[in-house]
């Protein structure tokens, strides 16, 4: 092609042109400044003002975390009355406080002695979900793991295999209750577990909506609508103390599972509507190319557009994600302990009182954590997603 | 059925449509349609804009529905019947105006998709398959490239190319060059002349006259969801009968 060339011939390019580097001002850490912080007055204003803002707020708050603090007990004996002395001498923060109170923070209420259980548990839910984020583990087999993780982990934390009404007890390890299981593990276990039973539900709910029969459509949407007409606390409400009383006497359904419903309903509600806003921006051809093609509807859902809808859905979705991490803190209202609630029962040792603020911002960082390798998480799949629709 | 003494008889009709109407809503779209379609035929539908030749050919794989009259596909009608139309699916291919390759998938995974998943062909026969394909339509090394990094050409010819590797029956074409840039149109119509010379059954809605001169057995003209007109390619473009396809044809002839 590249050599048949004519005179008459349109002409067409037989090789690609090499791109130029750009120009030395455009490039190097000055063009960066100019380009990102000085290219327009009012951005010179603002950037001015935040240096300003940084100059004042900065110091204080690094002297008052980094430099000032009492980290912890001066020898591991001192008692804890004299840590606090030493707390309200110092300036600084008293980052003794997440010492002396972490198990409580971590583990709320979970029996002494026994905190390898919830930190195994612990390790498996996030392993399991970091293999989930690498692109070469994800199969079939991936399921299993998250079932076998899911099972695993509340068998190790209860002590036995729960069977619905038969447990079946695990040798050498004593039975915990789900009213003593607090902290991390009950904040990831409940948004996990949430997760992963809520998003297929969502997507059911989204397909439903958007599905030619008229009583699928009806059914979803009207479930859909139901539970975003109210607020999360409501339905834990329901889920704790109105539907037990529906129940037959002598029946009783675990209230941490009651916890997780609810909140497996509520969230695939909203996951439901971020999938659907996916589909609509698949255009028609789509549909019509997998219709012609003579897939049937399941398979053309799976192969076709779930993969589309669920893509340009992601940021989205991970928003839905960290919302329902966070959201699990609304379950202090029904009475259950996670990591907010321990921290707040750390405060309540009357003489740890005051240092609040340290309690809240460990809470805050620990959060911030989980929240934030989601959304970078996302970041990165959307740039790896979009090699195949990106041009190049 | 007499379907033996009638093969037997006459040429295979593959496609008969009989009274067929359809209205979108008040706008009556397509009018008293009949028309047989013989196999090997390579018929071409050409009208104005909005004159239903596009809502026919979608109605011959239900990617639109007719309300009146009957259409029978490779001897099975046409109905609500979800059976009935995935068999005919199977049967006919489709190439549309925007290709609507799969963006997720690359070329050879658009190619083997659906012999994998409706023919339940194996995954290194549908490969294979793909392959000679792609090598007819002239694009073997594009293989493992996702449909964005193709030119538009190159993108309806691996289109071409996914329907083809269903071995389907019949082919339909729906404007298949006209969101292309001129320079890439000629590639796009060899490859369709190509096919059309191997005796596939082929329905194209075009503008492309020269391509309906060269392999047309039939032309049809279609206004006003009617068909007005049809002949053969000769015929049909030297003594146009009726006004409105001579004023059809001197717009579209004149550049």
């Amino acid at each position: 092609m590249s050599d048949g060339r004519s005179l008459t011939g349109p002409f067409v390019a037989g090789a690609e042109i090499p791109a130029q580097p750009p120009p030395a001002n455009a490039i190097g850490p000055i063009a960066w400044l100019r380009r990102n912080l000085f290219s327009t007055w009012y951005n010179v204003i603002l950037t001015l003002l935040i240096v300003y803002l940084a100059y004042r707020l900065l110091p204080p708050l690094i002297s008052w975390a980094f430099i000032d603090p009492v980290w912890g007990p001066a020898t591991p004996d001192q008692p804890a009355r004299e840590v606090v002395e030493a707390c309200r001498a110092a300036a600084g923060a008293c980052w003794a406080f997440i010492g002396e109170k972490y198990r409580l923070i971590f583990f709320g209420l979970y029996p002494y002695g026994e905190e390898w259980r919830p930190v195994l548990a612990m390790i498996m839910m996030v392993g399991v979900v970091v293999i989930s984020t690498m692109r070469r583990f994800w199969s079939r087999w991936l399921i299993w793991a998250w079932v076998a993780v899911i099972v695993g982990s509340v068998s190790l934390m209860y002590g036995a295999i729960p069977l619905g009404f038969v447990d079946i007890r695990i040798p050498g390890l004593s039975l915990v209750e789900t009213v003593k299981w607090g902290g991390l593990p009950l904040t990831i276990g409940l948004s996990m577990v949430g997760l992963a039973v809520a998003f297929p539900f969502g997507i059911l709910l989204a397909l439903g909506r958007a599905s030619a029969m008229p009583v699928a459509r009806v059914l979803s949407v009207t479930y859909i609508e139901m539970i975003r007409g109210v607020p999360l606390i409501t339905v834990l409400f329901m889920s704790s103390y109105l539907f037990p009383l529906f129940l037959p006497t002598g029946w009783n359904f675990n209230g941490l599972l009651r916890t997780q419903i609810a909140i497996i309903l509520f969230s695939a509600a909203y996951l439901a509507e971020v999938v659907r806003g996916g589909l609509q921006a698949l255009p028609k051809g789509q549909f019509e190319a997998a219709d012609s093609l003579g897939l049937g509807y399941w398979q053309k859902q799976r192969l076709i557009i779930l993969p589309q809808a669920i893509r340009v859905s992601i940021p989205a979705l991970v928003n839905s994600f960290i919302g329902v991490f966070m959201d699990t803190t609304l379950i202090t209202t029904v009475s259950m302990y996670d990591i907010l609630q321990g921290a707040r029962a750390g405060l309540a040792d009357a003489i740890w009182g005051p240092y609040y603020k340290e309690a809240y911002v460990f809470v805050a960082l620990i959060f911030f954590v989980f929240c934030f390798s989601m959304s970078r998480y996302s970041q990165y799949l959307e740039k790896y997603l979009n090699i195949g629709t990106r041009r190049r | 059925m007499t379907a033996i003494q009638a093969a037997a008889a006459a040429p295979e009709i593959l496609i008969q449509m009989s009274g067929v109407n359809k209205w979108y809503g008040e706008f009556h779209v397509l009018r008293d349609i009949n028309l047989a379609v013989e196999k090997g035929e390579k018929v071409v539908i050409c009208g104005p804009s909005g004159s239903g030749k596009s809502t026919l050919i979608r109605c011959l794989n239900r990617l639109e529905e007719h309300q009146k009259g009957t259409i029978v596909v490779d001897g099975i009608e046409l109905t609500n019947d979800v059976k009935n139309i995935d068999a005919i699916r199977r049967e006919v291919g489709m190439v549309f105006q925007q290709f609507n390759l799969f963006p997720h998938l690359t070329v050879l995974e658009n190619l083997t998709l659906a012999p994998i998943w409706v023919r339940k062909v194996p995954k290194k026969e549908a490969e294979e398959t793909a392959m000679y394909f792609l090598k007819r339509v002239k694009i073997p090394e594009q293989a493992n490239k996702y449909p964005g990094q193709l030119s538009g050409g190159q993108q309806q010819r691996v289109a071409i190319a996914r329907s083809l590797c269903m071995k389907p029956k019949i082919l339909l074409f729906d404007e298949p060059t006209s969101a292309l840039d001129p320079e890439m149109i000629k590639e796009v119509l060899d490859v369709m002349v190509e096919l059309a010379r191997e005796g596939i059954t082929m329905i194209c809605v075009t503008h492309e006259m020269g391509f309906a001169r060269t392999v047309a057995n039939r032309v049809i003209f279609m206004d006003r969801g009617q068909i007005v007109e049809q002949n053969e390619p000769e015929e049909f473009f030297k003594n146009p009968k009726s006004e409105r396809t001579k004023l059809f044809l001197s717009q579209i002839l004149a550049h």
